[in-house]
C-alpha cells in the first residue's frame, strides 16, 4: 500500500460518497471502505485492473477520466480522489475542473518534480530525471505534464480553485505546506497532497 | 418428437395485457431450473435467453440433445454456479419451446395461430416471466442476467420491477434497437416470408416448413454475430473439401459450407413464425422512447447493483451502446460497474468460452452475494 493512502483517508469523512479516479487495483478503495465506511466507486482505464477490482467486489467502471467523467452529474460525490495521475492527462486543467464539478471536494496527489533529487539529476547528468517515483525514460513516460508542488499552488490561482489543505510527504512523514515553507517543501517533498474545492 | 414430457410449464392464469392491446390469460410459460432454492429464498437468478435461445440454459437440452446455450457460463462451479444459486430460465412468450407462441392452437378458432398470434414486445416477455417469482415464492431475486435480447429483458425487467432484484447484469445489449439492428432483422423476416412454403404463416396446416427462408434468415443473422477478424482467422478463403474452385455455385469455400450448416441445423429446432415474432419484439424495443427520451428515468427507482459487460469486437451491440446504459445509470447515481472484454469473437462472445468474461461474471456474482445486499 502506498504511504499516502493513510493521509488521503484522514482527509475523508466517514460514510462519504467517494469516486476514485484512476483507481488502479482498488487498494485505496478497499482501504477507504474498511477505514471510513465510504460508498466508493472507481474509474480505471486498464481492463486488467478493472478485473482485479471486480474480483475484490468493488464497483468500477472501465473508462478514461479525461473523457468519461462527463457522464457524472454535478456534485455526484462528496470527494473525488485523483492519485498521482494529473501529470498523465492531455489537459490537466479540464480534468481539475471536471473533478470539482462532479465532486464537492477533490484530493489530488502529485509526484513533485521539484524534489532535489530530480533537480540534481538534471543538473549533473543533463538527461531527463529518472527516480523511484518517476521510473520512465522521456520517450516512453505516460507523464507528459509534470509539475512541482509550487507549480500546483500557482495553478490554483491561475485556474481559480481553492486549496483547502496542502501536505507534503517526506520520507513517509507528512507535514503541512504553507506560504513560509513552500520553497523548502518544494525541494524536499516527494509527493504533494492537496485537498481542493471550487 | 414429443417434447412436452420434458418441458416444465407454468400456466399463467392472471390476465396479461399486452402492449398491442390484447389481453391473454391461462397461457403456458415453459421454464427450467438448475440448482436449488435455499431456505431464505435469496439465491435465485433469473436468466433471460436471446433470440434463438430457450429455457435449457445448461446441461444437455432434452429436445435438441445438444449442450444448453450457456453451458460455458452456467453450471456446477461455473460463473453462474448452480451449486450456489438457483437458476431459473423461461422460454419467452412468442417462442417455440413450450411457451405461448404462434405455433400454439388458438382456442377460439381451434386453428394454429400463425400470424394471428398477437405481436409481443420485450415488455410483454418480462411481464409474463414475473409470474415465476410468485410461483416459486421469491420476493426478491439475487440477480437477473442476460446477453443480447436477454440483456434487453434485464433492462426492461428492472424498469418495470425496480425492487425485485438485488443485482442486474445486462450483457452485450442496447437500450434501443438501432436502424442497423432492425435492417438485419427485416432481412431475416423477408427471407422467411418470401419462402413459398411460409404460406402466409399457415405452413403448419399444410405440414410443410419454410426451411429455406428460415435457413437464410439464420445465415444472415449468424454473420452479424461474428467479427470480420474472427471469420477471417477461422475460415479465410479456405476451400471446402476440394483442391480448387469448381466454377459453380456449390459451397466452394468453407465459410459457405459453415453457414449452410448453421442454417440447416437451425430449421430443425426453430419455428419460422416465432422468428418473425421475436425479431419484431427486438425491433420494437426502445427503452429510451418509453421514458420520453431520458433513459435514466428507467432506472431512477432502483437500488440494484448493476454490472454491464460489452465485447471489443461486437459490432451488433457495440461497446458505445452498452456505455450509454452506464451513462444513464450514473446520471441517477445508480451503483454500476462496467467492463469491456477483449475478444475477437464478435457478438457471440457472451456465449463462448472467453475466460476474462466468465471470470468477471463469476467474481461480480460471488462478491455481490457475499455482501448480502438488501
Amino acid at each position: 500500500m502506498k504511504p499516502e493512502y493513510k493521509i488521503i483517508s484522514d482527509l475523508i469523512e466517514k460514510n462519504a460518497k467517494v469516486l476514485d479516479v484512476g483507481c488502479d487495483d482498488g487498494t485505496l478503495m478497499e482501504f477507504l471502505k474498511t477505514n471510513k465506511n465510504v460508498n466508493i466507486r472507481g474509474i480505471e482505464i486498464s481492463k486488467e485492473k478493472v478485473q482485479t477490482c471486480i474480483a475484490k467486489g468493488l464497483t468500477v467502471i472501465e473508462g478514461n477520466a479525461e473523457f468519461d467523467l462527463k457522464q457524472f452529474p454535478n456534485d455526484s460525490f462528496e470527494y473525488v480522489v485523483l492519485g498521482q495521475t494529473l501529470q498523465a492527462f492531455i489537459n490537466p486543467e479540464i480534468v481539475i475542473k471536471e473533478l470539482l464539478r462532479v465532486g464537492n471536494k477533490a484530493i489530488v496527489t502529485i509526484p513533485n518534480f521539484g524534489h532535489w533529487k530530480v533537480r540534481l539529476n538534471l543538473l549533473f547528468k543533463g538527461t531527463m530525471p529518472i527516480t523511484n517515483s518517476l521510473p520512465h525514460d522521456w520517450y516512453n513516460t505516460p507523464n507528459i505534464h509534470m509539475c512541482t508542488i509550487k507549480d500546483f499552488v500557482r495553478f490554483s490561482k491561475i485556474i481559480d480553485f481553492k486549496i483547502f489543505k496542502s501536505l507534503a510527504l517526506i520520507n513517509e512523514n507528512v507535514s503541512d505546506i504553507n506560504n513560509l515553507n513552500l520553497i523548502f517543501k518544494n525541494l524536499f517533498g516527494e509527493l504533494g497532497i492537496f485537498l481542493i474545492e471550487k | 418428437m414429443d417434447i412436452k414430457q420434458n418441458i416444465k410449464t407454468l400456466i399463467v392464469e392472471k390476465p396479461l395485457k399486452l402492449d398491442c392491446g390484447q389481453t391473454i390469460n391461462n397461457f403456458p410459460l415453459a421454464y427450467e431450473t438448475y440448482g436449488s432454492l435455499n431456505h431464505e429464498k435469496d439465491n435465485a437468478i433469473l436468466v433471460f435467453h436471446a433470440l434463438t435461445g430457450d429455457q435449457f440454459v445448461t446441461g444437455i437440452n432434452p429436445v435438441t440433445k445438444k449442450d444448453g446455450w450457456w453451458s460455458y457460463a452456467v453450471g456446477s462451479g461455473k460463473s453462474i454456479d448452480t451449486d450456489k444459486y438457483f437458476v431459473i430460465c423461461a422460454n419467452v412468450i412468442g417462442g417455440c419451446m413450450g411457451s405461448f407462441g404462434p405455433s400454439h392452437e388458438n382456442p377460439k378458432t381451434k386453428k394454429i395461430y400463425g400470424t394471428d398470434f398477437p405481436v409481443i414486445t420485450i415488455n410483454d416477455m418480462v411481464n409474463a416471466q414475473i409470474n415465476l417469482l410468485d410461483f416459486f415464492g421469491i420476493k426478491k431475486l439475487f440477480s437477473i442476467v442476460g446477453g443480447s435480447m436477454g440483456g434487453m429483458q434485464v433492462l426492461q425487467f428492472i424498469s418495470n420491477y425496480p425492487d425485485k432484484t438485488k443485482t442486474a447484469i445486462p450483457i452485450a445489449c442496447t437500450s434501443s434497437h438501432s436502424a442497423q439492428n432492425i435492417a438485419f432483422n427485416e432481412l431475416g423476416r423477408q427471407a422467411i416470408t418470401a419462402d413459398h412454403n411460409w404460406s402466409d404463416g399457415d405452413y403448419n396446416l399444410k405440414n410443410i416448413v419454410p426451411d429455406k427462408g428460415l435457413a437464410v434468415a439464420r445465415m444472415a443473422a449468424h454473420i452479424t454475430y461474428l467479427s470480420k477478424k474472427g471469420l477471417q482467422e477461422k475460415f479465410g478463403r479456405k476451400l471446402q473439401e476440394r483442391d480448387d474452385l469448381k466454377f459453380g455455385f456449390d459451397a466452394d469455400f468453407q465459410i459457405e459450407s459453415y453457414l449452410r450448416y448453421q442454417g440447416s441445423v437451425f430449421v430443425d429446432r426453430f419455428d419460422a413464425n416465432s422468428y418473425l415474432y421475436i425479431t419484431r419484439a427486438m425491433d420494437y424495443f426502445d427503452l429510451v422512447k418509453q421514458f420520453n427520451g431520458n433513459l435514466s428515468n428507467a432506472f431512477k427507482d432502483t437500488k440494484a447493483k448493476f454490472f454491464i459487460i460489452s465485447f471489443t469486437s461486437d459490432w451488433l451491440y457495440p461497446t458505445q451502446e452498452n456505455k450509454e446504459i452506464v451513462i444513464a445509470l450514473n446520471a441517477v447515481g445508480a451503483n454500476v460497474g462496467f467492463v469491456e472484454i477483449e475478444s475477437d469473437k464478435g457478438h457471440d462472445s457472451f456465449l463462448l468460452n472467453i475466460p476474462d468474461f466468465l471470470k468477471a461474471l463469476k467474481n461480480f456474482l460471488d462478491k455481490s452475494y457475499a455482501e448480502k445486499l438488501s
